[in-house]
């Protein structure tokens, strides 16, 4: 990798700007400029042609449209805190390898490349109310009515832990087996237990790939749409964001509204990107001044 | 002791996420082929009829047909625009590259319902919405930026040395490209054609915001079934969730021999390039 840098001049030749510039160019055109456009649209509602902040005003008013940031928060966040504590408790522990890891590991890519419908059609199967799990259960009689798992804010959490678990355990077990063990061997000789050495070694290490693989599983799960209609109930107690602009863009085919709705569901996840980028940033100026304390 | 326990618990817990996903896998898999079936742990009778109820009624021929179009040319697409743009990036250094790179990092790092509804009204504008055409455009977003990244890694991994040596020999640049850089890119190629193979067939978000009436790829196609739940029997629903599994499983099968499990997710060392 080291032998590829090395050609560190500056330059920006004929080649280079060819080479780049058609996937430069569509990144621009069916990126940048939609996102622009949309932006704009939301702000020159259907029916008036002069500028205007109808559409926020109406969202922010209407209790059935803004009610849908909190039901999205309670989804994505709980969620969120749930998948990236427990992918950090078990990568961490199989940094080192364990028995089986390749087989594991496969298994747990198949959730990520069926997707989200495929899982659902199977989540509405096995825990639905005559699904394996319920009748399994009863068999036992562990319970005696059968459980209310889907068509609920439960059976969204289900369908976005499913989905979520294994993205967010792979990425953090790439990014921990890649820390340099001989930094914990070091650690553990001059006498550090093995709580010692997560809490003050590996935790600092660990951090910033902590944080950035939280911000992505918040703003995956903010952006929750299939799922909350399959699994959930998108009348009512999981209607998201997504299912209002949806909504108001294929249903109602207002796009100006839609795009107001689409404008404020990612200033959401920008609120909470930039938040965790302070915190990270927060959390690194303490790791360097702990160490510079010993 | 104590570090046997905590392999107890990784092993105990993951065993369960894997009997839950193999459960609610079989489910499907058993709904498929079940004649009638309902409170049992196992249908009574098996049958392959609802392969080819779901065959003609969801007209699956064609739907198959345009979702493997469409795959084969996002792919075809993406590693055409996309294989310049990374040898670039990998050996050039110039002041816009953070810039660059970020740029093809935000279609990956923001969510496709987030930003497919203003592209899907862009796209309805100019007329492309609802056909096939609009629906490799809006997939092509996320598909270019993951093509560079990661193909990326696999020009650094070629010394710029042979490069130089072969120019000092004589040859052209176009000699390079075809004598020394695609023979030793076919690995990468191959990786790069197979993940954006797999994502563009189980894409949902983008392929479901554009596709209209002859555009549908399986896996919205699906999802309209189920959503539409109740009009065809759930046996149907379950044979075509069946093929689509099948589809996506093999792509996998061969991606897996070219790929960690761990490199088929973001890369979270990504930004510090």
């Amino acid at each position: 990798m080291a032998l590829a840098r090395t050609d560190s001049r500056s330059e920006v030749d004929l080649l280079a700007i060819v080479c780049l510039l058609p996937s430069l160019l569509y990144v621009i055109v069916m990126f940048v400029y939609p996102f622009l456009y949309g932006v704009y649209a939301s702000l020159r509602p259907l029916k008036g042609d002069a500028w205007s902040i109808k559409n926020y005003v109406a969202f922010f008013t209407d209790p059935y449209q803004y009610t849908t940031i909190k039901t999205t928060f309670a989804l994505a966040l709980p969620n969120s805190v749930v998948v990236v504590l427990l992918a950090l408790f078990f990568a961490y522990g199989m940094r080192r390898g364990i028995w089986m890891e390749r087989t594991i590991t496969t298994i747990l890519v198949l959730p990520i490349s069926l997707g989200v419908i495929f899982l659902s059609e199977g989540i509405l199967g096995f825990y639905g109310t005559n699904g394996w799990l319920n009748q399994m259960l009863l068999g036992a009689d562990i319970i005696k009515e059968p459980l209310e798992l889907t068509h609920n804010f439960i059976g969204v959490i289900l369908s976005l832990f499913m989905q979520n678990f294994p993205f967010c355990f792979l990425m953090l077990l790439g990014y921990i087996s890649g820390i340099d063990p001989s930094l914990e061997h070091s650690a553990r000789m001059l006498g550090a237990g093995p709580w010692t050495i997560f809490r003050r070694v590996m935790l600092p290490l660990i951090a910033p790939g902590l944080l950035i693989a939280f911000a992505l599983v918040f703003v995956m799960s903010f952006a929750v749409f299939p799922s909350a209609v399959m699994v959930g109930q998108p009348a009512g107690s999981t209607r998201t964001i997504s299912i209002a602009a949806y909504q108001q863009a294929f249903e109602l085919y207002d796009m100006s509204y839609a795009s107001a709705v689409a404008v404020i569901m990612g200033l959401c996840q920008l609120g909470a990107l930039i938040v965790i980028i302070l915190v990270r940033r927060r959390m690194t100026i303490a790791t360097t001044m702990g160490v510079g304390k010993r | 002791m104590r570090n046997r326990t905590w392999k107890l618990v990784i092993y105990i817990f993951l065993l369960g996420f894997i009997l839950n996903l193999v459960g609610i896998v079989s489910h499907v898999v058993v709904s498929a082929f079940a004649k009638r079936w309902f409170g049992k742990p196992l249908p009574p009778a098996f049958t392959t009829d609802w392969f080819s109820y779901a065959w003609t009624n969801f007209e699956l021929g064609q739907v198959l047909f345009i979702t493997l179009f469409i795959a084969l040319a996002v792919v075809f697409i993406a590693l055409a625009i996309g294989f310049p743009a990374a040898y670039i990036l990998a050996r050039r250094n110039f002041r816009a590259k953070p810039v660059l790179l970020l740029m093809y990092f935000l279609p990956l790092l923001i969510p496709q319902m987030t930003y497919g509804i203003p592209l899907a009204t862009t796209l309805y504008k100019f007329g492309v919405g609802g056909t096939v055409l609009g629906v490799i455009l809006a997939v092509l977003v996320p598909m270019v930026p993951l093509a560079v990244f990661i193909l990326l890694p696999f020009f650094e991994q070629i010394s710029l040395n042979l490069e130089w040596s072969a120019s000092m020999l004589g040859a052209s640049r176009l000699q390079i490209f075809y004598r020394v850089l695609l023979p030793l890119m076919v690995p990468g190629i191959l990786t790069t054609g197979l993940l954006v193979l797999v994502n563009t067939i189980s894409n949902f978000e983008l392929a479901f915001l554009l596709s209209g009436g002859g555009s549908q790829t399986l896996v919205v196609a699906l999802y309209y079934n189920v959503f539409a739940g109740g009009v065809r029997p759930v046996y149907s629903i379950d044979a075509m969730a069946v093929i689509y599994m099948v589809m996506v499983m093999s792509v996998l099968l061969v991606a897996l021999r070219f790929v960690r499990p761990t490199q088929m997710v973001f890369r979270l060392d990504q930004t510090r390039r």
